[in-house]
């Protein structure tokens, strides 16, 4: 193996892969990357699925197969871990700036309640328009002030 | 791959597994009956959301019974493969999808049981078992309020609304025993705290469902639990039918993939 890759590189790559449902976020901002090890073999990479239903775990899977392999790594396999849980906790302090830049309301601390900032004015008088969005991750919110419909990330 | 039938295990923790798994699957798929059908917009998200969940699910359940059997099966196999008779789920997620009222109230009875049916799960001996209901837990809770939030509208809605909603309370009521029984080969994995006796969780659903009934200005039925038989393979004609539909590309183009 050369000697340029590292676990830290194959991390690294394996972060920035983005989330094909949420292409603004990398999976290393979503939290779900939890653990990269390079062996003799080729490299083992450890992801967490996010809800049980989510049908991009296959693509995320694909993907990071396909960074690695591109950046010269050999056989690359993807192991899923359940335990601990993935929550939206995970989600980095970067990736709820980038969501908001997106347009999708990111979600709160486990736990609390809080009002759901509107992504584009910032106004805190929203309301929710349907629980279920466009994928298992989100609801449908409106701003009351702007009028502008929004993506919020559910907490989870 | 086969075309062949696979035959059911014998053991035990494989067949508690199947029993959970078989319902998430084959409510899943009553579930995405409604795409293209609902009755707006936000509600085809909604049940195709929630019918992604169950599959998910499902998946988690027969992954681990096929590691747990050893017997080189997959998802696939138990979830393509088996006969009618094999399938282990309760009949109230087999029963058929009716209009909309029937859809939610069946929707609410296995949520408010499955809520405390996961998170009871959560601490099993079974570490697997225990991870999988920790993610579960937190899904079914947004079922839980969906199907009471539609609740409350039908019910304490129009004339019409209420009516039917009314009917399909009543015409599933009997069904609902099922999930809180027990098969004997599950004796050992609850005595030693893999499994749990969902008969502890009867009176927590109970006071539930009455509260959530009353606000919805629904009566109770008085009907017993007299339907059941699914857990045992004893289904009704309505599950040949849907095997027909959910299995149909294995069966006929065996291990196709896209």
């Amino acid at each position: 193996m050369v000697s340029h890759l590292t676990t830290e590189a194959a991390r690294s790559i394996a972060e920035a892969v983005p989330d094909p449902e949420v292409p603004v976020l990398t999976l290393g901002d979503l939290g779900i990357i939890r653990a990269v090890a390079l062996s003799d073999a080729g490299v083992d990479v450890t992801i967490t699925p996010t809800y049980s239903g989510c049908p991009a775990m296959n693509a995320i899977g694909m993907d990071i197969s396909l960074a690695l392999t591109q950046a010269g790594y050999g056989a690359v396999r993807i192991q899923t871990v359940l335990s601990p849980a993935w929550s939206t906790d995970w989600i980095s302090a970067e990736g709820h700036a980038k969501l908001r830049a997106f347009g999708i309301a990111p979600p709160h601390p486990r736990g609390t309640v809080l009002p759901v900032a509107c992504p584009h004015c910032g106004a805190t008088n929203t309301s929710e328009i349907a629980h279920f969005g466009s994928t298992a991750c989100k609801a449908l919110w409106r701003c009351n002030v702007c009028r502008e419909p929004f993506d919020h990330f559910k907490c989870h | 791959m086969s075309t062949a039938s696979i035959s059911l295990s014998k053991e035990p923790l494989v067949r508690f597994i199947l029993r959970r798994a078989d319902d998430a699957l084959v409510l899943g798929h009553r579930l995405s009956e409604w795409c293209g059908h609902a009755p707006l917009l936000e509600e085809e998200m909604a049940l195709a959301n929630i019918a992604l969940d169950h599959l998910g699910q499902a998946r988690a359940l027969y992954t681990y019974a096929a590691e747990v059997e050893a017997a080189g099966l997959d998802e696939d196999a138990y979830a393509y493969r088996r006969d009618p008779v094999d399938y282990l789920n309760v009949l109230l997620v087999e029963r058929p999808n009716g209009d909309f009222a029937h859809t939610i109230v069946r929707l609410w009875l296995y949520s408010a049981f499955m809520s405390l049916w996961w998170q009871a799960m959560t601490g099993s001996k079974d570490a697997q078992l225990s991870a999988i209901a920790a993610r579960a837990v937190k899904e079914v809770a947004y079922h839980l309020r969906h199907a009471a939030n539609w609740l409350v509208r039908l019910g304490d809605g129009t004339a019409q609304s209420h009516q039917r909603t009314q009917m399909a309370l009543d015409q599933l009521w009997p069904y609902a025993g099922e999930m809180f029984t027990s098969q004997p080969d599950e004796e050992d994995l609850i005595a030693t705290g893999i499994a749990i006796d969902p008969e502890t969780l009867r009176q927590a659903w109970l006071t539930r469902i009455m509260n959530e009934a009353a606000q919805a200005l629904l009566k109770m039925p008085t009907a017993p639990f007299s339907q059941q038989g699914g857990r045992s393979g004893n289904h009704s004609e309505a599950m040949g039918h849907l095997l027909a539909e959910l299995q149909f590309m294995q069966r006929t183009y065996p291990g196709a993939q896209w």
